[in-house]
């Protein structure tokens, strides 16, 4: 539905299947509890796929409310300053709320409203989905409860406080590390207990299927409109997309309209944390294995026994033990490659991108630009990188400034 | 005949339903888990339930999730909860023992090998929360193979034709999660379990154990009669939680629960 041009038969954007796998990856593990209510939604969803008024409903919300298109930005000074490639930004971050969120909760708030739905649930990690999630039920008049994990509480206090604005409660959950896992299980054990009038809106591309494709579909948005205008600007495919990865959902709303373009690389950067290496990171292609986690089958940080192991990042919204499952099959088939950028380098990049382009990013996507550092170099001035800015970083500035050792 | 039709026909030549308790494995130690478990039968347990410690365990409520923690910080593992079924197969060959638990650690071990390595240790069927119908083709031949039951769980809200989906190739027994919520919270009325009953019981000849919110002897006693069994396990829970000392076993750890569950299986034989 939000893909422009339809999917060919035999290609890679036509997943998932009817068990709403990606090759070994997703389908439907839940508490039969659950079942009847993923199934319904998948009937809501494909219901709402068919109606040509609900794309035009979320296209009006899009413009006038999310304020789409957003623009590529070409970093002249930044693509200057790492001497190499060609960089675009694109500006995810100028969104209503402030990161590429809100692409998502606009469609599924659309869906729980189709579907009678009166109180909405969600998790969140820094706060970025809460408070999209939070702004849209303020919009619409529905009850909101936002579960985030009471470490995240404490390391993104602005996103807490606005969400209060908006009129969410905000339950801290102290269960485990307190990051996004225990949230997500906090948010699922309400909607289990919930399950007459409560819509689970889940924030990335995880979870039971359908959420993984609708959220994707959502957010696909990102890439359809790259494509459109780096072709206007330089008449070309880039070189390579540059995404950074907590559950995925950003990367896999730029990647999945480049799916089929073999040309295009696509990279997908995992927190690394203190390092791949270190026991303290979150990237969990590059560090984990396989195995079932709410909802899905995914590459999940888990230790020998099958218990999953606490995620570390400076970043919270990275701060999650797994991943989409569409980027794991993605990373089996060969077609997207992922790897590891730490909190250092993140820290880094953050300060390089406010210096040369006047522009805050959020220290999630500070991991992509770590990345782009790293690659534009050694790249050609006539070679293209596109790198998808997911978010603004006023939240973070809290918490760079402890890393800079500055008191606010 | 597998041990959970031979106790659930036997019963039923005695008129009454079974009492299940529930244990989590390891809770608060091996040695703690393993001794509440060899004296459960004794206090009356018609079969007994055991938790599988993992570290998420999103369909649990805060009672069974602390007693998850403190399980897998004694070492719980799979292998150690096999360990513990082989050691009280020594003694009791007739009590119907049921692993329940989430996929991942099952998953981890292998689903071929656990199925094998759990039936061969005494294990007679088990309950996987987040494996619905649509996944359970990951277990079903092996379980099949091995002789071990998979437990199929029915809720409130599984429609009419969603149980005789469900129910289609269960064996064993039918396990009712009798509200729609996690475990340990609300309870359901003998009003809400005389309606469902009789929906289940069209789609399956398979017994059906009720569990969620069962408690009191009373909502236990209630419950056997209206389905044919009734799975106590929060309760327990927070019995022996509340004999640790700094999370440890005490004197009174094990006789607290036992006690406990010998007032449940009066009032469940009454």
């Amino acid at each position: 539905m939000t893909t422009s041009t339809p999917s060919l038969p035999n290609s890679l954007r036509s997943g998932p299947d009817d068990r709403g796998r990606y090759g070994i990856f997703g389908g439907r593990f839940v508490a039969e509890t659950l079942m009847p209510l993923i199934l319904e939604l998948e009937e809501a969803y494909r219901a709402a796929q068919a109606d040509p008024s609900f794309r035009e409903e979320l296209d009006y919300y899009y413009r006038d409310y999310v304020g789409r298109p957003s623009p590529l930005w070409h970093a002249r000074r930044l693509s200057e300053e790492l001497g190499g490639a060609k960089i675009y930004l694109k500006r995810e971050e100028l969104n209503h709320t402030g990161s590429h969120k809100l692409n998502n909760v606009m469609g599924q708030i659309l869906l729980a409203r189709r579907m009678g739905k009166k109180r909405i649930v969600a998790e969140t990690g820094a706060g970025q989905h809460g408070v999209a999630t939070a702004t849209v039920c303020a919009l619409f008049g529905l009850k909101c409860t936002i579960y985030m994990g009471a470490t995240d509480v404490e390391r993104q206090k602005p996103n807490v406080f606005r969400m209060h604005l908006l009129g969410a409660e905000v339950k801290p959950v102290t269960a485990g590390a307190g990051t996004l896992k225990d949230a997500m299980n906090e948010a699922m054990r309400d909607w289990v207990a919930n399950v007459a009038d409560t819509y689970f809106l889940v924030g990335t591309v995880a979870g039971p299927h359908p959420y993984p494709e609708m959220v994707r579909d959502f957010q696909s948005i990102i890439g359809i409109e790259t494509k459109e205008q780096i072709i206007r600007a330089e008449g070309r495919l880039p070189d390579v997309i540059v995404a950074a990865i907590g559950g995925g959902s950003n990367a896999m709303g730029i990647f999945h309209p480049f799916l089929d373009d073999t040309s295009v690389r696509l990279v997908g950067v995992e927190a690394a944390g203190h390092g791949l290496d270190s026991g303290k990171t979150a990237a969990s292609i590059s560090r984990g294995r396989p195995g079932v986690l709410h909802g899905n089958r995914t590459y999940l940080l888990q230790d020998i026994n099958g218990q999953i192991e606490e995620a570390h990042s400076i970043s919270a919204g990275l701060d999650y033990p797994g991943i989409g499952p569409e980027h794991s099959w993605l990373n089996d088939i060969g077609r997207a490659e992922y790897v590891g950028v730490t909190d250092q380098e993140a820290l880094d990049a953050f300060q390089l991108c406010t210096r040369t382009e006047g522009i805050i990013p959020a220290l999630e996507c500070a991991h992509g630009l770590a990345h782009v550092a790293k690659i534009a170099p050694t790249m050609s001035p006539d070679q293209i990188i596109v790198l998808n800015l997911s978010g603004r970083g006023d939240k973070d500035i809290f918490t760079v400034a402890s890393h800079l050792g500055v008191k606010l | 005949m597998s041990r959970i039709q031979a106790r659930f026909a036997a019963l039923k030549a005695e008129g009454r339903g079974a009492l299940i308790p529930y244990l989590q494995a390891c809770d608060p130690d091996f040695d703690t888990s393993l001794e509440l478990l060899r004296a459960m039968p004794g206090a009356g347990a018609d079969l007994i339930e055991i938790g599988v410690p993992f570290s998420d365990p999103a369909a649990d409520g805060i009672t069974i999730q602390n007693a998850a923690i403190r399980g897998l910080k004694a070492g719980a593992t799979m292998a150690r909860v096999l360990d513990m079924v082989r050691t009280f197969r020594k003694d009791d060959n007739d009590t119907p023992i049921v692993l329940m638990g989430y996929l991942n650690p099952i998953d981890s071990y292998g689903p071929a090998k656990f199925c094998f390595d759990a039936a061969a240790a005494g294990v007679d069927g088990i309950i996987v929360v987040d494996m619905p119908t649509e996944e359970a083709d990951l277990l079903d031949n092996h379980a099949r193979e091995a002789g071990l039951d998979i437990i199929s769980l029915v809720a409130p809200n599984t429609s009419r034709s969603r149980l005789f989906h469900v129910l289609k190739a269960a064996s064993g027994f039918v396990y009712y999660v009798s509200i729609t919520g996690i475990t340990g919270t609300n309870s359901a009325s003998a009003e809400d379990l005389s309606k469902a009953l009789p929906r289940i019981r069209e789609a399956t000849d398979l017994p059906v154990a009720i569990g969620f919110g069962i408690s009191t002897p009373e909502q236990a006693r209630t419950a056997s009669r209206i389905g044919d069994a009734a799975v106590v396990a929060s309760a327990l829970i927070k019995t022996l939680a509340a004999t640790l000392h700094d999370g440890k076993a005490t004197q009174q750890t094990v006789p607290s629960v036992l006690s406990q569950l010998r007032e449940l299986a009066t009032a469940v034989r009454s």
